[in-house]
């Protein structure tokens, strides 16, 4: 193959070098921090990168812009996004982001984590922080498995999946999590998957601009550990899978919506409700107590 | 620079060590309080519960102690000076965040009102066997500090320090009350604002693009930036290098931890603190803290009516512990008596720093109530028969 120099190139009318060295992600991704550590088609990257376009659509300034991560797979968000970026401890990252919001409500708040770290071992954060409305969006990546530590089972597992600690399937119920973000307070609430990259940015970009506690489920494939445990095929698969086997139903009830091994997946946007924030129910409620002598807290 | 007026309840009042405590948070400048509710603590929140939204902040009571203490964390790397408050077993469920805040060098405080242990043991009781745990609950290495009133007004004093030292070495300050000084009422005496020295969040002066997050100063300790202006860096509990970037190799973990470690070892001589009385002519030295110093006071009066010359070393700074003191005192001759209500805990660092020349004898007791002053008088004597 012949090395074309610069001059031969633009004389050819090719951008030069210096042009196209831009990628179009530079100003949002640590390109220091490149190749990352996700799998090949691992559905971590395509939501990063849907992240990304949301921003650019609600133009959000990216200096007020706080990503907070927990651990895993997922929790690796944080180091890769050139914004404010927190990775805390294995489930915390909701807390964490409660303490940021709550200190300078200007901030835009953002926890992008796992299954695992979200509803597992960080349940008991969630439920509150949703059921307190505190103003955040909470992107839960969900792949079935602990796939950092090598795919264990998890609660999101569903019933008969094949993992290193379910060999002989898993027995456990697992949670429905647009059911559990919505009894306990979500504000929204929205499931795609990582074949869904239109649906899953629109339903970021509501969910940023929706003050309050908004929670978005992705199911996405992990081929390395779990489609491959199932026999599944490679990532390609399973999303010809997911366009065969997923149904848009906005109006599906979330008790409905529970994910079966082989069966269809049910998604959409669950939740669009309003309820005052934290914040503003602190205020409020202050203001009605204290008089004057309360100045409305603004961080 | 001062105080901020707003926080500073100037004049003198009467209330126990929480409520103390608690003012003397809101004197630090801490606008951030998350906590669990856990006697015998609960006072410090409740108060600060009612205060705050007067003086401009927030409380919240998390769903429990793993929130209450990464929360804070949140809280200040968004601009807040943060504490949380919580007993024994709280204080268990803590110790992750210890961690996070060690290694991500987050200045914050964490409150520990000592109750008998283990497990759910003396809820309304005091302990001091927390001690270790302060130090070393958490995994890997690291170095805190940790202070232990005596008094409500050192409750009050010494929270404000605490805060100043978590500024300025950037790690987590342990305040180590216990039942009764949180709970003893006496009187405490707020000075006005401009009294109160306040050691300002140490912010770079750099600009985005030529601040290092993670690059010490000559200090060891390394300027903060706070989210939301426009430095777009990443802090992780990973080890990390001078970019705050994951870097697991190693070169960087012991250019991270030794430095970790340092920045408090190094400048150890410049956090202790501790009282000393009548020991110049002392053959006995009593070193004790927190509520067991006032009780060790009346055995050292009694000890000395029987004749024996005692002093004593009352520990204000636990942690960095002041070795070279004890060092010193041990080369002088002056056997020692370690009271403390735990089964030995100081009493091994004691006892470490005393290498062997002199005899140490342990005061202790499983908590519960203060020590009988005849009991510390006892082991007084004991320590002097048997001094070389």
């Amino acid at each position: 193959m012949s090395v074309m120099n610069e001059l031969e190139k633009a004389a050819l009318g090719h951008p030069k070098v210096s042009d196209i060295s831009k990628h179009p992600m530079d100003d949002f991704m640590r390109m220091d921090r490149m190749p990352h550590i996700w799998c090949p088609s691992c559905g971590i990257g395509v939501s990063v990168n849907c992240f990304a376009k949301a921003l650019e659509k609600c133009q959000i300034p990216l200096d007020q812009l706080v990503v907070v991560s927990g651990i895993g797979c997922s929790g690796r968000v944080a180091g890769y996004v050139k914004v404010d970026s927190f990775h805390t401890t294995h489930g915390r990252p909701i807390p964490f982001a409660a303490g940021m919001k709550l200190a300078n409500p200007k901030l835009k708040v953002v926890v992008f984590s796992g299954d695992g770290d979200i509803v597992a071992i960080g349940g008991n954060h969630f439920i509150n922080a949703a059921r307190r409305n505190i103003d955040m969006t909470v992107i839960c990546i969900n792949n079935f498995n602990y796939a950092m530590t090598g795919g264990q089972v998890a609660a999101t597992t569903p019933e008969g999946a094949i993992l290193p600690t379910s060999p002989y399937g898993n027995f456990e119920t697992p949670f429905n999590l647009p059911f559990l973000a919505e009894s306990v307070g979500a504000v929204y609430v929205a499931r795609w998957t990582s074949l869904h990259i239109y649906n899953q940015t629109q339903s970021m970009v509501e969910a940023l601009k929706k003050p309050g506690f908004s929670f978005i489920e992705i199911v996405a494939p992990c081929p390395t550990i779990f489609e491959r445990q199932q026999k599944f095929g490679d990532g390609l698969d399973r999303l010809r899978w997911y366009c065969d086997n997923s149904e848009i139903n906005h109006s599906a009830k979330t008790k409905d919506v529970d994910i079966k091994l082989r069966d269809k997946i049910i998604v959409g946007k669950f939740v669009d409700i309003e309820r005052p924030t934290y914040l503003d129910a602190m205020n409020t409620h202050f203001k009605k107590r204290l008089g004057d002598k309360y100045q409305p807290y603004e961080g | 620079m001062k105080a901020d007026p707003k926080g500073v309840l100037t004049g003198s009042h009467f209330f126990d060590g929480d409520h103390a405590c608690c003012e003397g948070a809101l004197a630090a400048g801490c606008r951030f309080v998350a906590g669990y509710p856990i006697t015998p603590s609960t006072e410090v929140v409740e108060r600060f519960s009612r205060r705050i939204p007067l003086v401009g902040g927030i409380f919240i009571q998390m769903e429990d102690e793993l929130a209450s203490s990464i929360a804070i964390q949140g809280a200040v790397w968004a601009g807040k000076k943060a504490m949380t408050v919580t007993s024994g077993p709280g204080f268990s469920l803590m110790m992750e965040h210890i961690g996070l805040a060690a290694i991500t060098e987050t200045p914050c405080v964490f409150v520990d009102v000592q109750r008998g242990g283990p497990s759910t043991g003396l809820p309304t009781l005091p302990g001091q066997a927390d001690m270790m745990q302060a130090r070393w609950g958490s995994h890997g290495d690291y170095e805190i500090i940790a202070l232990a009133p005596n008094s409500p007004q050192e409750c009050f004093n010494l929270t404000i320090d605490a805060f100043n030292l978590s500024e300025q070495y950037r790690v987590p300050v342990m305040f180590m009350m216990d039942e009764c000084v949180g709970h003893m009422m006496e009187r405490v005496v707020i000075p006005a604002a401009d009294r109160i020295e306040i050691y300002p969040r140490r912010y770079t002066k750099l600009p985005p693009g030529e601040y290092l997050p993670f690059k010490p100063g000559e200090d060891l300790v390394p300027d903060m930036f706070k989210a939301g202006d426009g430095y777009r860096l990443h802090v992780t509990g990973l080890t990390h290098d001078y970019q705050g970037y994951p870097n697991m190799t190693p070169e960087v973990q012991e250019q991270l931890v030794h430095r970790l470690v340092n920045k408090i070892r190094l400048n150890a001589e410049k956090i202790w603190r501790f009282e000393e009385i009548d020991v110049a002519d002392a053959d006995v030295v009593v070193v004790s803290y927190g509520i067991t110093s006032r009780v060790a006071i009346d055995a050292i009066s009694l000890a000395r009516q029987q004749g024996i010359k005692v002093g004593m070393l009352r520990l204000i700074v636990v942690w960095p512990f002041p070795e070279e003191r004890i060092r010193e005192l041990a080369v002088q001759g002056k056997a020692m008596v370690v009271a403390e209500m735990n089964y030995g805990q100081i009493f091994y660092e004691v006892d470490r720093c005393a290498r062997g020349k002199v005899p140490v004898v342990l005061a202790g007791h499983g908590g519960g109530t203060v020590h009988n002053i005849e009991d510390i008088a006892q082991r007084i004597a004991e320590a002097y028969q048997c001094r070389s």
